[in-house]
């Protein structure tokens, strides 16, 4: 397998926080990775580290088999980033943008505006083109940054957090783009807090928590493996809690408690779980809805994801 | 001291193409600030030179308004070069993030403050030449050797858009920069022999004077502008020169301390 990112208990930290605690990452030419983790739990400073902004402390990590501390010019080349934050030249037009981004890789004028041309078209921006950037909404202010880390064809495109901040909407509209680049070869590195975003666009995830990851997989098998195709969620008072548990605990893969709510992870029992569940003369609400990976982290850091 | 050295390396094609960029927005956006820019020095040059100049008479030889005309060509290039590397540069490190938009392809951040400097020291030239046009329709010109200006306000651009950087490099607000302009710029121009010949005053005056970079701009310009050309401003060329050159690295090495943690 040929490793496009490969990092060895790398180390960041800064004055006060140890952001990144010693990773191991190996991501394979061609993948969709994403990096998951609630606020502060150092996707950026990882991500900034692989994209030769912030300088490793501690570990190894290697871009395209190129050493980040001596070839950061030459890994650069080949990157496409696109930062947490938009830094878009406000005062230039769409396509200005596209075309002074590519200037800084020396990509002469005549390729450049064939490529920015091209971009706009993909991400259809074209109708833009000649309005600054000033006047875009958010999710064409995101899709032109996505644009503009393409336009040097890089062998990796980084993503931190691209959608956060859209409606879901433009969320969608942005996912679909970028499965759409999947066949073109090119590997994909994006952090995100929705479980959703990377449930649809990543081949492999890793959960990351304070600096440390807590697991790695398939999503889908990480759903299956920590709590089963289905959670039932049942509210009631927090004393009745022990009750209802005796009743079914037998019947369940595991369980998770958030204030007044219980998280049943049933397995293969959902009927007689549900039927034992609705006979309690406590229980306030209750839902049935598929598992999905907020109850992977939910199960890995007894947190809630916005880490509450 | 390696990385002293190492920061030279800097002025290369990359650092070119970080000017190139801020050209690109400066050509959309100068209309509006060059006519800013030129305003304040001809009000100077109006209310002093017209004003204090009917009770001052002649100072060695020449009016008064001939005599600061050439020192606001080189207060227009310190202004332009100093708020450029401040305040503009600033708010393009801070607020539009667009350092950081730069450092993830090949350039890195000594090569985006070296492009910094040129854009500062571009400007520098280019709004001290307007005021060298002006003074020159209103006949306070009198040599050819005014031709020679716009490479001294290289030098002059230069050493402001380096010291603007430096003071960008040691602050953490911009609200510093006030600061800035009230300890460093404005002391520089009323000492520096724009206003009045600073031979009028004590030695020791005279020889902080020559300690300020402005000082040697303006005694050159004036020279220049009334063609008073003598071996001793190879001097004053060369003091600027060396002052240039041997602060270079200290704006790129205090803004990567600052900006990379
Ligand atoms: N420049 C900095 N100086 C000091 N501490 C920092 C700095 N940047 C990040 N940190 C700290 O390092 C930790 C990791 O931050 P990081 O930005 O990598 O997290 P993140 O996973 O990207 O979070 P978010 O989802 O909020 O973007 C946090 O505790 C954060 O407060
Ligand atoms: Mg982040």
């Amino acid at each position: 397998m040929e490793l496009a990112i490969e990092a060895l208990s790398l180390q960041k930290r800064y004055a006060e926080v140890q952001a990144v605690a010693g990773i191991n990452l190996q991501i394979a030419r061609g993948e969709y990775f994403g990096m998951l983790g609630p606020n502060g739990a150092g996707k950026t400073t990882t991500v900034a580290m692989i994209y030769c902004f912030l300088p490793i402390e501690g570990g190894e990590l290697y871009v395209l088999d190129m050493d980040v501390r001596k070839q950061a010019r030459a890994i650069k080349a080949r990157l496409g980033v696109v930062p947490q934050e938009n830094n878009l030249d406000e005062e230039l037009t769409v396509l200005e943008n596209l075309l002074i981004y590519a200037s800084y890789f020396g990509i002469d004028r005549q390729t450049a505006t064939k490529r920015a041309l091209a971009q706009l078209e993909f991400f259809e921006l074209t109708a833009k083109q000649h309005v600054d950037v000033e006047a875009l909404s958010g999710g064409m202010k995101r899709r032109l940054t996505i644009a503009r880390a393409m336009m040097n064809e890089p062998d990796i495109l980084i993503l931190d957090e691209p959608t956060t901040g859209l409606d879901p909407e433009a969320r969608h509209y942005i996912w679909q783009h970028l499965k759409q680049l999947k066949k073109t070869g090119l590997t994909l590195l994006l952090t995100t807090h929705y479980l959703e975003e990377a449930s649809q666009l990543c081949d492999r995830i890793v959960v990351l928590d304070e600096g440390r990851i807590l697991e790695e997989g398939q999503p889908a098998a990480l759903i299956t493996q920590h709590v089963g195709a289905t959670v039932i969620e049942a509210t009631l008072p927090q004393r009745e809690h022990d009750s209802l548990l005796q009743t079914v605990q037998a019947l369940l893969n595991g369980y998770m408690v958030i204030g007044e709510t219980l998280y049943l992870h049933p397995g293969y029992n959902i009927t007689t779980v549900l039927a034992k569940v609705q006979e309690h003369s406590k229980v306030e609400t209750l839902t049935q809805r598929p598992a999905n990976l907020e109850d992977v982290f939910l199960k890995l850091t007894g947190r809630r994801f916005g880490g509450a | 001291m390696h990385n002293y050295f190492q920061a030279f390396l800097s002025l290369n094609r990359y650092a070119w193409r970080v000017f190139a960029r801020n050209m690109a927005v400066f050509k959309k956006t100068y209309k509006a600030n060059i006519a800013f820019n030129f305003f304040e020095p001809l009000l100077y040059l109006a209310a002093m030179g017209m004003g204090l100049g009917a009770f001052v008479g002649s100072i060695n030889g020449i009016s008064y308004v001939q005599f600061i005309a050439p020192g606001m060509i080189a207060s227009s290039a310190m202004w332009a070069a100093s708020s450029e590397c401040t305040y503009d540069s600033f708010v393009r490190m801070k607020m539009e993030k667009i350092y950081h938009a730069i450092v993830v392809t090949p350039i890195n951040l000594h090569e985006v403050i070296a492009g910094e400097l040129f854009t500062g020291t571009l400007k520098s030239v280019l709004y001290g030449s307007v005021i060298l046009l002006v003074i020159t329709g209103l006949g306070l010109v009198t040599s050819f050797y005014a031709l020679l200006v716009p490479f001294v306000l290289l030098l002059c651009g230069i050493i402001f858009s380096e010291l603007g950087m430096i003071w960008t490099g040691l602050v953490a607000k911009i609200d510093s920069f006030s600061y800035f302009f009230t300890l460093i710029i404005t002391p520089m121009y009323l000492f520096s022999g724009v206003f009045f010949p600073i031979e009028a005053l004590p030695d020791i005056v005279q020889t902080v004077a020559w300690f300020l970079p402005l000082y040697h701009v303006v005694t050159v310009l004036r020279s220049l502008v009334l063609g008073l050309i003598s071996p001793a401003l190879f001097g004053h060329i060369l003091w600027l020169l060396c002052f240039a050159i041997l602060i270079f690295p200290l704006p790129l090495l205090l803004i990567h301390k600052r900006f990379i943690k």
